[in-house]
């Protein structure tokens, strides 16, 4: 047991360093993408934690990643917090108020889940009009500056504000997704599984289900944070505009793409959603296409694959395949 | 030919086989009592042969016709009605509204009115509550408006599903007997699944004793009753 | 005056709120499926009468295109999407929540389709009437025309609404499959296609909604996003079950954010909605009006 853990543990070490590694030899470009599919990465498994294993739907985590990022942002600028700890800081945040909606949502089934939390996604950002300190709809603006001297210097060459960026979120994302894992395979795990599959049975088998429900949401809730955090490093801002609706349906997307019991199909969903745009931009410019077109066609990519995939391939298009070779 | 005409049928439920291999027909005008006790795979027959679930096997003829892969509105409107376990009224719906869901799709809405006259005849407790919430019924009524609004339908073949559930001694006794009056007056073929054998036999012409889905015997319902070993095994007095 | 003011104002907005309240709840009632899709559907069906009259020139003109465009894309939504989601709905982890996701989809779908269409930017969809308030005495109060039209057209749908289901066949075929459908199909009811004729009147109502407000705001492809959680919370109020139930949601609301305004500020009032949504869902999660009649089988 310990030994498969530490093996684990290596492997993430591997594929972190190889990553990083990589990051010398590819375009900025496709340095600040890779930053994005780490976001993603981030954003994807919490849901995937959320729906995936406690059974919950959450539609209003764009909301979540928007308090992990204005709870960054302020403490950075207002404390004068190191970068990490102001990440912290955002996770925290969005905990405390994933564990408020996780009160709630405990005591909700599907179709009102669904519902608060997408008043939530719709209603949450707009607050930031309200009170001057978050800035109003253009927002405040998010520096974290360049790499400390000492990373820098070790990787020599010409180390840049986004492969700075990339190594943070690439570092967060291979945590989270180490955490996500142990975090599945203890007693915690095993208790969402059973709430899943058979909630009387588990309630019959002493499991506060409850308590279980709140939980999954707080730490899913403070991984979203944390991705918030991370997208407003990268966009080096936090406004209204950066967590719409549209984020908190893109993540879904993504989650429903990974197969959302699919921990390591998060990385699918996150490609897929970094590379769409980039597709339609090509075939955008090629069809020589207006501003129009241009801007809404991700979204209308975004929103046939979510709906091919529910409709042919519910549980993911990965399981999907495994299925069929079975039988 | 027989006017129902069952063959081979087998039914799932997921891994289950609910009904395996059953073969039993019905003349014209026959009433035929299913015994069984829970679980026999009573009610999966009669929902495979009112097209709500599939069958995995075998053929269900009604005159000839399949019925196995029509849809229960169509079903319907071939003169084959299902009463469904449990009273299946609508309870958010009052007494009126239930009766006129049996004519709702019919064309011929003079002979509606005729047949749910003719229903309340029959069930003069009904008419009494014609405003009433089908909720604040007692079992014994929602059974009587259950099987008078398919009587609205003007069915051919009716499948009747334990009427008898849940229902004092005495309200059984009507019920029964209401059903033999109707099925004489409307030359109805009737499919009676009870668990309720004594009863059920009693108005029967045919008995037919399944098992775990399986047939165990059929025969004239005289018979069936007369018979000690399948009083001891089966019928449970 | 105030208080009579501020009634007005609340009248207005909860009359539109019922609108779509009414949407959702006769989808979930038919399909046990929360819409989501409801506002693009509405927004949709508004491009549709602004298109309209951009050519004809009247406002009177584009609304019944509006409604009947409303209904036929609610209509085929529901016997195209939702009907082969039904059919293919293994049991998976994803298949109870298959549905709602599946209307987001579409929601997002029809965004960036209206998008590609009519562009992201704010158009105008104008209304003849003046959207400034009757005068009584040298009292401007705060309902226009245009606001006297909304309520009267919430009226006119609720009316034909309860007319249809409270005399007609097809009314009670609505009921009862949306009640009991596996009892209604054993009566012989068409239950999908009853199903698609409820989401066609949820999509006509969404129509109104968006074609009588917009006169009053603006369009553009997110432009009910807020009309969409308002009508769900309206609905939740409710009982989401209850057709009653959401038009005196809708207008609790209304009326509850129109004081809420007055008195505390606007800066609250989506706090407040929430906060509204939150109290029912623990206090009443059954809605003021929500059946009482349990789905025993369910």
């Amino acid at each position: 047991m310990r030994k498969s853990k530490a093996l684990s543990a290596l492997t993430f070490l591997a594929i972190g360093l190889f990553l990083l590694g990589l990051s010398n030899f590819v375009d900025e470009l496709r340095v600040y993408q890779g930053a994005q599919i780490a976001v993603y990465v981030i954003a994807i498994s919490s849901i995937i934690l959320l729906t995936g294993y406690s059974g919950q739907i959450s539609l209003g985590h764009g909301a979540l990643m928007a308090i992990g990022g204005y709870a960054a942002v302020l403490s950075y600028t207002y404390w004068h917090l190191p970068v990490l700890l102001a990440f912290t800081v955002g996770a925290l945040a969005a905990a405390l108020g994933g564990f408020i909606l996780g009160m709630a949502a405990a005591r909700l089934s599907g179709p009102y889940l669904a519902g608060t939390t997408l008043a939530l996604a719709v209603g949450l950002p707009s607050l930031a009009n309200q009170f001057h300190i978050l800035g109003g709809e253009g927002g405040l603006s998010f520096d974290i500056g360049e790499a400390p001297k000492w990373i820098a210097n070790k990787t020599g060459g010409d180390f840049t504000q986004y492969k700075w960026f990339f190594w943070v979120s690439t570092v967060c994302a291979l945590v989270t997704i180490w955490f996500i894992k142990n975090l599945l395979q203890s007693r915690f795990g095993r208790t969402w599984r059973a709430v899943r599959g058979n909630p009387s049975a588990a309630a019959l088998s002493g499991i506060n289900i409850g308590r279980s429900k709140v939980l999954a949401f707080t730490v899913s809730s403070a991984l979203a944070g944390l991705a918030g955090a991370l997208l407003a490093m990268l966009l080096g801002l936090v406004a209204p505009m950066a967590f719409t609706l549209t984020l908190s349906f893109t993540l879904v997307t993504g989650a429903v793409l990974a197969g959302v019991t699919n921990l390591a199909g998060s990385i699918v969903g996150a490609v897929v959603l970094v590379v769409i745009p980039e597709i339609t931009d090509v075939v955008a410019t090629h069809l020589g296409g207006s501003e129009k077109i241009t801007a809404n066609l991700p979204g209308l990519i975004t929103s046939v694959l979510l709906i091919l995939t529910v409709i042919f391939a519910p549980n993911g298009p990965k399981l999907h395949i495994r299925k069929k070779v079975h039988n | 030919m027989s006017a129902l005409d069952v063959k081979d049928l087998s039914v799932s439920h997921g891994a289950i086989t609910a009904v395996k291999k059953l073969s039993f027909s019905i003349e014209q005008g026959q009433l035929a009592a299913i015994i069984g006790s829970n679980g026999a795979g009573k009610t999966t027959l009669l929902r495979a042969l009112s097209g709500l679930i599939p069958s995995s096997h075998g053929t269900a003829t009604w005159n000839g016709k399949s019925l196995l892969g029509e849809k229960p509105e169509d079903l319907v409107r071939a003169g084959i009605v299902h009463v469904s376990e449990g009273k299946s009224v609508i309870p958010e719906l009052n007494v009126k509204e239930n009766l006129a869901l049996g004519g709702i799709w019919r064309k011929d809405k003079k002979d509606v009115a005729v047949a749910t006259e003719e229903v309340l005849e029959l069930f003069p407790r009904l008419r009494e509550r014609l405003q009433q919430s089908a909720d604040t019924l007692s079992g014994g009524e929602r059974q009587m408006l259950a099987i008078g609004r398919a009587l609205i339908a003007r069915p051919q073949l009716l499948l009747l599903d334990e009427p008898s559930l849940g229902l004092a001694p005495l309200i059984i006794e009507q019920i029964f007997e209401a059903i033999n009056q109707l099925r004489h007056r409307l030359n109805l073929t009737v499919l009676l699944v009870e668990q309720n054998a004594m009863s059920a036999l009693k108005i029967a012409d045919v008995g037919i004793i399944i098992n775990v889905g399986s047939l165990v015997t059929s025969g004239p319902s005289k018979e069936l009753l007369a018979d000690a070993n399948l009083r001891a095994a089966y019928l449970g007095y | 005056m105030i208080i009579i003011d501020t009634l007005l104002i609340g009248l207005s907005s909860g009359a539109i709120y019922a609108l779509m309240a009414l949407a959702l709840v006769l989808v979930w009632r038919s399909t046990r499926v929360v819409n989501f899709a409801q506002a693009g559907q509405a927004i949709l069906s508004t491009y549709l009468g602004y298109e309209v009259m951009n050519r004809t020139h009247s406002y009177w003109i584009s609304i019944p295109f509006a409604i009947v465009g409303g209904a036929a894309i609610a209509a085929f939504i529901d016997a195209v999407i939702l009907r082969s989601l039904a059919k293919r709905s293994h049991k998976g982890s994803v298949s109870e929540i298959a549905p709602v996701i599946a209307t987001l989809g579409l929601l997002g779908l029809i965004r960036s389709l209206t998008g590609m269409i009519w562009g992201n930017a704010y158009v105008q969809y104008i209304s003849p009437l003046s959207g400034k308030g009757y005068m009584i005495g040298k009292h401007t109060i705060p309902f226009s025309p245009q606001n006297l039209i909304i309520v009267i057209g919430a009226l006119l749908v609720m009316g034909i609404f309860a007319t249809i289901f409270k005399f007609t066949n097809l009314g009670l075929a609505l009921r009862a499959a949306s009640f009991q459908p596996e009892i209604s199909r054993l009566a012989g009811i068409r239950v999908d296609r009853i199903r698609t004729i409820g989401w066609a009147f949820a999509g006509a109502a969404g129509a109104v909604a968006g074609a009588l407000v917009t006169p009053t705001t603006y369009l553009s492809p997110n432009s009910l996003d807020l009309l969409l959680v308002s009508g769900f919370v309206a609905a939740v109020i409710g009982g989401l079950d209850s057709l009653i139930g959401a038009v005196l949601g809708g207008l609790l609301l209304g009326v509850g954010f129109a004081f809420i305004l007055q008195y505390i500020g606007a800066s609250v009032t989506f706090s407040a909605a929430f906060i509204i949504l939150i109290v029912v869902l623990f206090v009443r999660p059954r809605g003021i009006l929500g059946s009482k009649v349990g789905r025993r089988d369910a």
